[in-house]
């Protein structure tokens, strides 16, 4: 009753003795001791887990206790392995355990805010005008624009009320729609697999009215170019539990206890198992220290060191003792027996493109497609055969796009034959490009001409234009290895020790890396693969995707894997984790996220490209095409700068685009209609007349700009804006620390393919709009933040690649204040764009222009040459030498009651995805019965309601393979009939399986095998990737149909990368226009700028959690090694500054023994809103790691139309690398923390 | 009007400080369980701390026995032990000068830390800087009666505050008429005190109350039966 009664006991507390009196029994009070208790009492404990891009989807209990989330711990419920294996639980890192504190924290966004300038702004000119009129006021008055955009990230935000921002977001996006085209409204949100229908509410919006997805696994460089170059495959890897089934791991660049902590149980248990373990990693990272062996290259030179490894593979299992595991496996599964043509230059050939069955007359019987049929010889007849499998046969035919051994002529059993050397041959000498000659700042280089011509086994044959030396992928692999086979000619080492490309010897030049260990490891590797059936194993990740030529360095890994047969195979292959890339229920989410329930195609663009152009960075490149190209390349008709080749790429329909064209697309069918065309001739016909042109031709043009931006689930400008204060100036037009000048100042050749202006355009965005819960540095900067749900306050789905369960996020208490889950914000802005857009727009015929797409019938759209119809190469063909043209009605009013209901498209047109395609009348009547239908009249009646975020997870649990085992049935049928085989016996015993929305809150759910992932979710094997390509025979989506380590494509082979070789980083030219401007007067260094994922965040995301600081240093750090700290005067903890053209940062040094000299590493993504002073260099705030880099795309990334070369949304595409750039590493003087009143800031800027 | 306002501070102000200071404390024991803590910052900072906190609790410690012994206990007493008046008044100037002069090293220490120690700084609440300067305050206004006890060495001051407090806490009227003629010093020292009582139950002091003393006594170990007195009761 009492604390103070209870305690005056005095006289009747001792009720007892004990031990002579030592020791006393009392009876006071003891209801003390419940608060011990009631710190672990709480009210409920929910499932749920966070929604952020650490592949880790961890299933957690979260804790409430009156209403409150007071602190989660991890879950242990997760469903068994099998007995030999360890169990997936328990799962979780310090990060998550962290999460709670933002709920409440002081950095969560609480109401919607908005920039105040913006709302005086809206104030005056909405008092006595409609909205669409009001906002046409503020950003077509030039003065009125500038005010809000000038000041964007320096503070200024003011509360607001719900119904004035959707009202103001909605006025904006219906302007921009109605004035310059729906295709300048754009939305950033990546990785849908962290909360899928967070992620679709926004690009179901936007797909409504016809607004623009971007893409985020290229621009994030994650995405690996070299998986869809080898795979037809955007990334398919094992499972983490799979790494206990391996016998030989290697780590390469990956760094798994720290960035993969809940998994990196499976890599301890398998060292305890017995498994070897090598890492390779230039710095000593936490990962080393579970290696036998660690290898520590010069970072970047990994490719040199994979080449190394991969001659001495080749050498010694394939030529010297041959295996006949690794034999049989390349010849069933690669395109190593593939004939490729030569081509005579000089005195000497080059490798050309692949025979195909058209190139001979009769096309050997083939009626469909021929020039899409690669060819091969037969080891016992040595005659030419058609082996099934190639893309021809997946297109137009089905029964024969398998791999089985078969001549698909008569269906005969074919062995095919490897090498040449094997049958009666002569040779030919066949040129190979080496590119190690030069290289930038500290890497080495050697004096190898660059061009090595080697004795290689050719066969002549008749095609229909005449006579054609042709050779096997397997020998040209074995010359560009440069082995000597006894075939005489020079530039080919005999020994390990010759200094020649790619030997161990020459490697060790080049890595710094002891040739005997190189040898070691490459010998172990192959033994255990041959041993063991393919049971080695390579975990690789950013720190080598990141490079320019991350290609290189991935597809040298990957010949080693191919070649020792690993990749499909349990417990081996290529383990590349990234991102949280792995959306399993994809084909339920992509109905749903773009809206192709009701209109077809949706408008989707890479990043890369788009930042590219707009944010106004290609008007600073540096890198001359000229210097990354093949010495054998015909350069001809190749474009003159980076941009001429995303330009030209758009316009044979290589590469999306958004904006589209120079034109509002919604006026573009009205104008057809009038010409009396149909609107695709129309479009193609003034495309080459030039009275339309695409948007990216101009970027400058105020007609071109994208105008309306969205973030959502993303810190665009905290984290992954490579080219930081590019975005600053060009697209946001307020403070920037840009220290480099553009091309017209520095007065060199500019680009051909694009308008130069002079001045070019800045803060080309009227309106940023981000959702967050947190205040980003994206937030910062934007025009109106939106606050939203944390992952404990909404229901939503989350998946990985990193384990095969499903888990859902819980909305364990409500949204706190006045914040609300994305579904339901974007709800609210449809709802306000239906009523703002009365009167403004109707019914309208939008028209969409989509790249030629890969796993299409379309993707077999180019088969030979590079045709550019704007040069009169070829007539402009929608589809087929352009881009696609479709036209999509919207009925603009009707933009709500579509959002919230399932679109008629899928009964009528089905679903499917990876060009396999389903009927889905059954589901769609069940979710009807399920949510209920719309009563409503209008264009959702009679439909089923999506009205909540659960009803959203519902549509996709039902509509997807992964996680409805009827669907799962009808898809490897519908698989089965492309193949010729049966494949319904993998999910045939999970058939009634529907895992809905509260079974996986009550324990996670396994999925079930789907035909849109190559491995299998079974009692048997772990999930590994391509596993049902060499287990069920089904062919890689590649133009071999196999794994293909030769690219025959025209731009592959013009920049030296028709097979593996290695390339040393790019110059960016970066450091030379600050050096002796600003590095004279103190002492520096000049360091390569590394930025590996983090311990203490995910990303940006926990960066700014106190605990998190708490635990690191508590603001941006750069680690530095002893050497070049003490060359540049630096001890642990300084202030430094890292510059170059791009612009400034601020942080503290590390200075730590872990790092080799000549780099540093800034752990990428650390927020800008933390303990970030100003930058004596450019006087404003010092900005993030991406301030010091710029987007340099790489060509060979835009090819397009071609098979498995073909532009995928987060599938292939121009990716955002920034591992070759270089800083000036300083001490700073002065810190200046920038809190003085804002005037002196804003008069500054201006 | 002087006798009003000296009826009010000095015979009327002390009943209010000191009934605040009494239910005050009781009421935050048994409401507000989690906050009856003495606050030490001991683990964001050692520096300082060792040696000011030492000084400060010694020399208090010694003051606040002093004023209790001195001022509560009748004048017989002292007499009939043999204390004259004037020893008395000796004794307290010197005894209170030394004791007044180590709390006075430790509390400026500790006050110094306090404010200049960013961490500590930081994590202060105003009442816990308030409380100290207000210590402070109190400290120096009864170092600086020494001086005016030094104009009466016969102890007649003295006997006069004595007479005062013992009226006061013996509920006998007259109390302010006592002192109404003591010197200003003594008048400030004196208010200053009672509104220290009257600040207490809202600051830190409040772990005055509970100094574990019962440490020094009690058995090697204690076993506290389950279900004490509170379950008892059957709450």
């Amino acid at each position: 009753m009492s604390h103070f009664l209870d305690r005056l006991t005095f006289f009747r507390k001792n009720v007892a003795t004990f031990s002579d009196g030592h020791g006393v029994v009392t009876n006071e009070d003891r209801q003390w001791e419940e608060s011990y208790r009631q710190r672990w009492q709480h009210d409920k404990i929910v499932r749920s887990t966070h929604g952020v891009n650490c592949t880790g989807s961890c299933s957690w209990k979260i804790y409430v206790k009156g209403g409150i989330v007071t602190w989660e711990t991890q879950q242990t419920d997760y469903p068994r392995t099998r007995p030999d294996m360890p169990n997936h639980e328990p799962r979780g890192c310090a990060r998550g355990a962290s999460y709670s504190w933002y709920l409440y924290s002081a950095n969560r966004v609480k109401y919607p805010l908005i920039r105040r300038r913006l709302l005086e702004l809206w104030w005056a000119e909405r008092a006595n005008k409609g909205p669409v009129e009001a906002w046409a006021a503020i950003v077509e008055d030039k003065a009125k624009a500038k005010s809000y955009k000038q000041i964007r990230g320096l503070g200024g935000f003011v509360r607001a009320k719900w119904d004035e921002v959707e009202e103001i977001i909605a006025a904006a996006n219906v302007y921009t729609t109605k004035t310059f085209g729906p295709d300048r409204i754009a939305g950033f949100s990546p990785i849908p697999a962290m909360s899928m229908v967070s992620y679709a509410a926004g690009s179901r919006y936007l797909s409504l009215i016809g607004g623009v997805c971007m893409n985020f696994y290229d621009w994030y460089c994650d995405l690996p170019p070299s998986s869809p170059q080898t795979w037809g495959e955007q990334t398919d890897v094992p499972e983490s539990a799979d790494w206990y089934n391996s016998t030989f791991l290697m780590l390469w660049g990956s760094n798994v206890p720290q960035t993969r902590t809940p998994d990196a149980h499976f890599y301890t248990e398998v060292r305890y198992k017995g498994a070897k373990s090598v890492v390779v990693c230039p710095d000593y990272s936490e990962a080393a220290k579970f290696a036998d062996l660690w290898l520590h290259p010069k970072q970047g030179t990994d490719a040199a060191l994979a080449m190394a490894m991969g001659h001495v593979i080749l050498k010694e299992f394939h030529l010297a003792k041959r295996s006949s595991y690794f034999e049989d496996y390349c010849r069933r599964f690669t395109d190593l027996p593939m004939l490729v043509m030569l081509e005579k230059r000089g005195n000497a050939y080059v490798p050309g493109r692949f025979l195909r069955a058209a190139d001979l007359q009769g096309a050997l019987n083939q009626s469909n497609n021929p020039e899409w049929k690669t060819l091969a010889f037969d080891s016992k007849s040595k005659e030419i055969v058609v082996p099934n499998g190639s893309i021809g046969f997946r297109w137009g035919e089905s029964g024969k796009w398998n791999v089985e051994e078969k001549d698909a002529r008569g269906g005969e059993k074919t062995e095919l034959l490897l090498s040449l050397a094997d049958t009666q041959h002569s040779l030919a000498p066949v040129a190979f490009p080496y590119f190690g000659a030069e290289a930038p700042h500290s890497f080495k280089t050697t004096d190898h001409a660059e061009i090595q011509e080697r004795q290689t086994p050719v066969r002549e044959i008749m095609t229909k234009d005449g006579p054609v030396l042709v050779a096997t992928v397997f020998d040209l692999l074995a010359g560009n290895y440069g082995i000597d086979r006894g075939f005489g000619g020079g530039n080919v080492a005999g020994s390990y020790d010759d200094n020649a490309p790619y030997t161990p010897a020459w490697a060790e030049t080049i890595t710094g890396v002891p040739r005997e260990q190189i040898i070691t490891v490459a010998r172990q590797f192959a033994e255990n693969a041959d041993k063991t059936h393919g049971k080695s194993m390579v975990i690789l990740g950013a720190g080598l995707n990141h490079w320019y030529h991350m290609d290189m360095i991935y597809r040298g890994i990957i010949n080693l894997l191919v070649l020792c047969g690993c990749v499909g195979q349990s417990g081996g292959g290529w383990s590349h984790y990234v991102g949280q890339e792995k959306l399993r229920p994809q084909t339920g989410w992509t109905a749903l996220a773009f809206a192709l329930d009701w209109n077809r195609p949706p408008r989707h663009m890479n990043s890369t490209s788009f930042f590219y152009a707009h944010a106004s960075q290609w008007r600073y490149e540096k890198l001359d095409p000229e210097e990354i190209l093949s010495p054998l390349a015909d350069k001809s008709d190749l474009p003159r700068s980076l941009i001429d080749y995303n330009v030209k790429a758009e316009r044979m329909g290589w590469l999306p685009s958004a904006p589209q064209l120079s034109s509002n697309p919604l006026h573009i069918a009205a104008a057809a209609k009038a010409a009396g065309k149909d609107v695709a001739t129309y479009v193609a016909d003034n495309l080459k007349s030039g009275a339309l042109k695409f948007a990216t031709e101009d970027p400058d043009a105020p007609s071109n700009h994208p105008r309306n931006l969205f973030v959502w689930r993303s810190n665009l400008l905290g984290a992954s804006g490579k080219g930081h204060e590019y975005f600053l100036k060009y697209l946001l037009g307020t403070d920037h620390g840009l220290l480099g000048k553009d091309l017209g100042h520095e007065g060199v050749e500019k680009p051909e393919e694009v308008v130069w202006h002079d001045e070019a355009a800045t803060g080309k965005l009227d309106l940023l709009v981000t959702l967050d819960f947190r205040m980003s540095t994206t937030c910062v900067y934007s025009d109106i933040v939106l606050p939203t749900a944390t992952w404990y306050e909404k229901h939503d789905l989350n998946t990985s690649d990193m384990h095969p369960f499903i888990h859902p996020l819980s909305a364990a208490v409500d949204p706190a204040w006045e914040s609300r889950t994305d579904w339901e914000i974007y709800k609210g802005i449809a709802r306000a764009f239906s009523k703002v857009v009365e009167g403004q727009l109707g019914r309208e015929t939008d028209v969409v222009l989509t790249p030629i797409l890969h796993d299409t019938p379309g993707e077999l759209a180019q088969p030979f040459e590079v045709a550019d119809w704007k040069k009169g190469e070829c007539p402009p063909i929608p589809g087929k030498t352009m881009p696609a043209v479709a036209v999509v009605e919207r009925d603009y009013p009707q933009t709500y009651a579509k959002f919230t209901a399932l679109g008629p498209l899928m009964e009528k047109a089905g679903n499917g995805g990876k060009g396999i395609g389903w009927k889905t009348e059954h589901e769609v009547d069940f979710l009807k019965q399920l949510n209920g239908t719309v009563t409503k009249p209008g264009a959702a009646l009679g439909q089923a309601k999506i009205d909540s975020d659960i009803d959203a997870a519902e549509v996709i649990l039902t509509l997807a393979p992964e996680t409805n085992g009827e669907v799962a049935v009808k898809a490897w049928e519908a698989l089965g009939h492309i193949t010729g085989r049966d494949h319904t016996h993998l999910a045939l015993a999970r058939e009634d399986d529907k895992i809905r929305f509260r079974d996986i809150q009550s324990q996670p759910r396994k999925i079930i095998s789907s035909p849109t992932w190559s491995g299998l979710e079974s009692e048997h094997v772990s999930y590994n990737a391509c596993y049902t390509n060499v287990h069920e025979l089904i062919p890689w989506r590649t133009l071999t149909g196999r794994q293909q380590l030769y690219q025959d494509h025209k731009w592959m082979r013009a920049f030296g990368e028709g097979l593996a070789v290695y390339r040393p980083p790019i110059d960016t030219k970066t450091i030379r226009p600050v050096e002796g401007r600003l590095t004279e007067e103190r002492k520096s260094v000049v360091l390569n700028f590394i930025t590996p994922h983090q311990k203490w965040g995910i990303h940006s995301t926990y960066t700014d959690n106190l605990l998190m600081l708490t635990l690191s240093r508590g603001g941006p750090i750069v680690w530095i090694s002893e050497d070049d700290a003490k060359a540049a005067g630096i001890v642990d903890n300084d202030w430094i500054e890292a510059f170059n053209s791009n612009g400034a940062l601020t942080a503290r040094a590390v200075v730590s023994q872990r790092v080799p000299a000549g780099m540093c590493m800034m752990y990428h993504a650390q927020e800008k809103i933390v303990n970030v002073p100003g930058s004596e260099i450019t006087g404003k705030r010092g900005g993030i790691h991406n301030s010091v880099t710029r987007v340099c795309p790489k060509p060979t990334h835009m090819i397009g139309g071609y098979a498995h070369l073909s532009y995928g949304f987060n599938y292939y595409g121009t990716v955002g690398a920034n591992r070759d750039e270089f800083v000036v590493i300083r001490k700073m003087e002065n810190i200046d923390w920038k809190d003085g009143p804002r005037e002196q800031v804003t008069t500054a800027a201006e | 009007m002087f006798d009003n306002i000296n009826q009010i501070l000095f015979g009327l102000y002390p009943y209010v400080a000191i009934s605040v200071f009494l239910v005050g404390s009781v009421v935050r024991f048994d409401r507000e369980q989690y906050t009856w803590r003495s606050g030490s910052s001991q683990l964001l900072r050692r520096r300082l701390l060792f040696v000011g906190s030492n000084c400060f609790h010694i020399g208090v410690l010694a003051i606040l026995a002093g004023h209790f012994v001195g001022l509560l206990t009748p004048h017989e007493i002292y007499t009939a032990m043999g204390l004259s008046v004037e020893a008395k008044q000796m004794l307290a100037m010197i005894a209170g000068g030394v004791a007044g002069l180590l709390c006075f090293i430790g509390l400026t220490l500790l006050i110094y830390r306090r404010l200049s120690d960013p961490r500590i700084r930081s994590t202060s609440s105003a009442m816990d800087i308030a409380i100290l300067l207000l210590l402070y305050a109190q400290l120096i206004l009864g170092l600086s009666s020494i001086f005016v006890s030094a104009q009466h060495l016969d102890g007649s001051e003295m006997l006069k505050l004595a007479d005062w407090a013992q009226r006061i806490v013996t509920l006998r009227s007259g109390a302010a008429e006592q002192i109404a003629d003591v010197s200003l010093i003594f008048k400030l020292h004196i208010l200053l005190g009672l509104t220290i009582f009257l600040v207490f139950p809202f600051s830190r002091l409040v772990h005055i109350w509970s100094a574990p003393v019962g440490y020094i006594g009690r058995s090697y170990q204690v076993v506290r039966r389950r279900g004490g007195a509170s379950a008892i009761r059957g709450r």
